[in-house]
């Protein structure tokens, strides 16, 4: 079994060469907080309309800052047919997912646990004790996110019309994620605060189906 | 590809000749085990000769298959800790230094030449001590010192009990090595010889 090696070893890859270049990280970064800052002037902070709408802006800046993610995920890997030698070094292609996923949902969460306290302060809203359950929902949403995004990315890379084709695909792809996402942190962030645990199981459920099927199918994704 | 049937014996440098588009790159490719043929069997009967091999060819293609942001050092280690090869770095620093790239190993590939590149690339496709080599037009953009270096580079792996196969444009140092040639036509094999006269005609005929 060489599936968990291989994957640590690219996993260090991919994070060897982001955090020497800093690409990925500085657009996502500086992408959702350009979202938040503008949001924040259209809306006036502390009012109830700010609390409800915080949580979509907050998932819609994450999406999108992902889509920015995905598009160079194995795009990156064409340039010198990188993909071509990883296929022919890994055993079980799984690896190449794996890292890829796995890389993709840490540079997620850290850039949306940068951004938290940004969130905080400009919806004027008191993270405090709900942070632990909000880190949770961000980590099973994210996790979606980025196993739909990473699929879809592998698709698109090697498509023509690829930059159109990633957001067609992963768009419609993704809604229950976001919508399920959106209504758990609306509610945990609400001045009642209610944690919605149905919607988390139900985030974990479609992150547990979604790798199995990238598990089961993801070979044929890579092939020529 | 069409009418492709060939063996190939164990310790043969065998060059792939032909016009573009004859097919060479994609059955080089279908040998790499990078593209699955829609139909047909490749084989590799006896190409494992070690247990800690994996079997698989070692691939040169037309880009280096390295990555740009990592030095020399971490691509060979890499691609060796992928490959179950034992001691992954001591085998990168023995190709390193095999192929004159140790003094710049911690340079990230992305300010290596042409030739550099070119280096690093056999170095990757040869750190799991493949049984089978396979190169897609090795001469491409070296100079005429680079080829001379890649022709002695061929020859001790070949001596080494390596499988060569590899597609050339025409005659050089390179093609000397040969000792079979192939010449394929839109997808099939038309010619296939081993004696010195027949496999000059097919290389110089073979160019683009």
């Amino acid at each position: 079994m060489s599936l968990l090696p291989n994957t640590a070893t690219l996993l260090g890859k991919e994070l060897r060469t982001e955090f020497r270049s800093r690409e990925l990280l500085t657009t996502t970064g500086v992408f959702i907080l350009i979202v938040l800052v503008l949001f924040s002037f259209a809306i006036n902070p502390g009012t109830e309309e700010a609390r409800q709408f915080a949580p979509g802006l907050l998932w819609l800046a994450i999406l999108f800052a992902a889509s920015l993610m995905f598009q160079s995920c194995f795009l990156r890997e064409q340039a010198n047919d990188t993909l071509s030698s990883l296929r022919l070094a890994v055993s079980d292609p799984f690896a190449i997912f794996l890292a890829k996923l796995g890389a993709n949902t840490l540079f997620l969460l850290l850039t949306e646990l940068l951004m938290l306290p940004f969130f905080a302060i400009f919806y004027n809203i008191s993270l405090g004790a709900k942070l632990p359950v909000l880190v949770l929902v961000l980590f099973t949403g994210s996790l979606g996110i980025a196993i739909a995004g990473t699929a879809i990315s592998a698709i698109s890379a090697q498509a023509r019309m690829r930059e159109l084709l990633l957001p067609l695909l992963l768009l419609p792809l993704l809604t229950p994620v976001l919508v399920v996402s959106s209504l758990v942190t609306a509610s945990l962030l609400d001045r009642d605060s209610i944690v919605l645990w149905k919607g988390i199981g139900f985030l974990a459920v479609f992150d547990l189906i979604f790798l199995t099927a990238l598990w089961l199918f993801g070979e044929y994704l890579l092939e020529e | 590809m069409r009418k492709v049937s060939f063996e190939i014996a164990p310790g043969e440098c065998v060059v792939l000749a032909g016009r573009n588009g004859s097919g060479k790159t994609t059955l080089l490719r279908i040998a790499a085990q990078i593209v699955k043929p829609t139909a047909g069997k490749l084989s590799f009967p006896g190409a494992v000769a070690q247990p800690s091999e994996n079997g698989r060819p070692g691939y040169v293609a037309h880009t280096t298959m390295v990555y740009d942001e990592l030095t020399a050092e971490e691509n060979l280690v890499l691609f060796g800790k992928l490959q179950n090869v034992e001691q992954p770095a001591k085998r990168a620093e023995e190709l390193l230094r095999e192929v004159g790239l140790y003094e710049r190993r911690d340079s990230l590939v992305r300010t290596f030449s042409r030739g550099m590149r070119q280096r690093i690339a056999i170095a990757r496709a040869l750190i799991h001590r493949p049984s089978v080599l396979l190169f897609d037009e090795p001469a491409t953009g070296l100079d005429p010192l680079g080829i001379s270096w890649l022709a002695n580079s061929l020859r001790e792996v070949n001596r080494s009990g390596c499988t060569v196969v590899m597609s050339l444009h025409g005659e050089s140092e390179i093609s000397a090595l040969a000792t079979r040639a192939l010449r394929l036509d839109a997808g099939a094999v038309v010619a296939d010889t081993k004696t010195g006269a027949s496999l000059r005609a097919i290389l110089t005929f073979g160019g683009a």
